[in-house]
């Protein structure tokens, strides 16, 4: 695919916002607040980082991107079909009865997600799996890793964290959206990371702090992760909760609840009034 | 007779796929000396993969492997595998990751380490989700014809095995069929269906009753899921006593697949369940657990005596 630069790629974002929004009032529930957090560190991955093909989903040259959290795939549906893997019209059938568009991820699914995820914790195992993977057949398939913050409370992150260093994965990437928010409260309440960076780089990662929602940010530390030969990256990217939707950022409200029409027509006003 | 740990056929078929097929991969989570996957690991070190006392994670990295076309061996103790359940639910069960999840130390069989290193549940968790298979072979000749039948296979496995040393009971020229069970001795009384561990000694117990003119018909069920229910339909039309054996819990495992088949056939048929009665396992010798829960040849004749 043609890589988009940082400009387009806000464009790309901006529109896949809309997207997000607008599925989820069709589906009526969801995770809005997640979706908009993760939206620009995935549409520079697809647009612009990542090796893949539309046309052929499971070409084996193809980088793997995992969506750990699995609840923000509001965001990867919107992506994936920006980028013609099917049509934006798909996404409005979120969460209905017989859709691929599942409420959480599911491979069988859908051929062009690598993992089914929503049991929080397990994308990071899977997308160590891709890596390991693809080092034995000596191939440089890259493999990217969205996490949550909450997520990242789960034990079996640590064990991969541990894991991946053991076998210097050099060619995974992780990015934690440390939107700073979960179900309960605020991350920092519910069960604290910190210090985040301290202990990334304990285990042995290459560690990057970015602003998740700045797209020259985010380029340079996908640069930066493929030229670390030795050691796995890991991103703290500092995002908003609900970003682009004055309404919705940093109000935990919208973790789980999609915007009723008329909210819909809020944000989506807000969001066309946006000059890029 | 020779006498064999399934685990110990399990590793040697290890040794003899992954020469033959290069997509194998194995991991271990610090326990390949007692999985037996260590042979694998000296032959093939750049296939093994150690993973550390991490059943959580080794399950994901073995489903991430796997979606590459990799066909990986997990092992660890069954309970220690099957305690990750959900992992194995999200990330192999619903994912239809082909992978193999191998437990070994199945049951009381393991003897002085004592309940929490003994898969007792294993069966009923694994056979809850679906398109997982559960296999749980009897000898040394089943364990490595249903190790070439895994490679074939396409989905997630669960294969259950042994600690313990068990006597053949398949003849050198079996055949094994994925969802079949074996017809091991005929009866006119009544039936006994076992799996794993168990199946010599039920087979000796039956043999021991003609002794006494009970005539007691012996199925091996090495494939619990999917069930064969058409040999549970034939028996039921033959004999209307119905016994099951098993080192798990007489809950969920084939006890429970038997009965449910059992029930909605609507035959007039008495089932009793025999294994570990829904109580937890503790240390003791195999011999002394064995007879304590009635698995042995005694127990099994004893139990199936007071019901014929």
């Amino acid at each position: 695919m043609q890589k988009q630069n940082s400009q387009q790629l806000k464009k790309t974002a901006l529109e896949s916002r809309k997207i997000i929004l607008k599925m989820l009032t069709e589906a009526g529930n969801g995770h809005p607040g997640g979706s908009l957090s993760a939206i620009d560190i995935i549409t520079a991955l697809y647009f612009n980082e990542i090796k893949h093909d539309p046309k052929n989903p499971k070409w084996e040259g193809r980088d793997y991107f995992i969506l750990g959290k699995g609840h923000g795939v509001p965001a990867l549906y919107a992506t994936l079909a920006q980028a013609g893997y099917f049509d934006v019209a798909e996404c409005m059938t979120l969460r209905k009865l017989g859709s691929r568009m599942q409420g959480h991820p599911d491979r069988t699914k859908l051929n062009s997600l690598e993992a089914s995820t929503g049991s929080l914790g397990q994308g990071l195992s899977i997308a160590q799996g891709y890596a390991m993977a693809s080092r034995l057949d000596k191939k440089d398939n890259r493999v990217y890793c969205l996490i949550g913050d909450g997520e990242s409370q789960e034990g079996q992150i640590w064990e991969a964290a541990m894991s991946i260093t053991k076998y210097k994965l050099s060619n995974m990437c992780v990015i934690l959206d440390e939107n700073r928010f979960q179900i309960d409260g605020s991350t920092q309440d519910v069960m604290s990371l910190e210090p985040v960076m301290d202990k990334w780089k304990a285990f042995g990662f290459n560690t990057l702090e970015i602003d998740g929602h700045n797209m020259d940010e985010i380029l340079n530390a996908f640069k930066l992760a493929r030229e670390e030969k030795s050691r796995p990256t890991f991103i703290r990217a500092h995002t908003i909760k609900g970003k682009g939707v004055s309404f919705m950022e940093n109000n935990n409200h919208w973790h789980g609840v999609s915007p009723t029409k008329e909210e819909l027509v809020k944000a989506l006003k807000e969001l066309d009034e946006v000059k890029i | 007779m020779s006498s064999k740990a399934t685990r110990a056929s399990f590793g040697e078929a290890l040794v003899e796929l992954g020469q033959e097929f290069k997509n194998v991969v194995v991991l271990d989570a610090d326990l390949s000396k007692s999985t037996k996957s260590e042979g694998f690991a000296k032959k093939f070190p750049e296939r093994f993969f150690q993973m550390g006392i991490q059943e959580a994670n080794m399950i994901g990295v073995a489903a991430g492997m796997s979606f590459t076309g990799k066909v990986p061996f997990l092992c660890s103790f069954g309970c220690f595998l099957t305690g990750r359940f959900d992992t194995i639910r999200v990330s192999v069960g619903y994912s239809n990751a082909n992978v193999r999840l191998v437990g070994t130390h199945a049951g009381v069989g393991i003897g002085e380490d004592g309940y929490s290193q003994m898969a007792l549940e294993d069966i009923a968790c694994m056979r809850t989700l679906p398109g997982m298979a559960v296999l749980q072979p009897a000898d040394d000749v089943e364990t490595k014809q249903m190790m070439r039948f895994l490679m074939t296979h396409q989905g997630p496995v669960y294969l259950r095995l042994t600690r313990q040393n068990l006597a053949s009971v398949n003849a050198a020229d079996y055949k094994f069929q994925f969802g079949r069970g074996v017809q091991l001795k005929d009866g006119k009384d009544a039936v006994v269906f076992a799996t794993g561990g168990v199946v010599a000694n039920a087979l000796e117990a039956a043999i021991n009753l003609e002794k006494q003119a009970k005539s007691v018909a012996v199925v091996n069920i090495h494939t619990i899921k999917p069930i064969d229910k058409e040999i549970i339909q034939n028996w039921a039309n033959k004999v209307n006593k119905f016994f099951t054996i098993e080192d798990h819990n007489v809950l969920g495992g084939l006890g429970g697949a038997v009965s449910e088949v059992l029930s909605e056939l609507g035959k007039p048929v008495k089932l009793k369940r025999l294994g570990v009665q829904d109580v937890y396992g503790e240390s003791g010798t195999p011999e002394d657990l064995y007879t304590k829960h009635l698995l042995d040849a005694p127990g099994i004749a004893q139990s199936l005596t007071k019901l014929l």
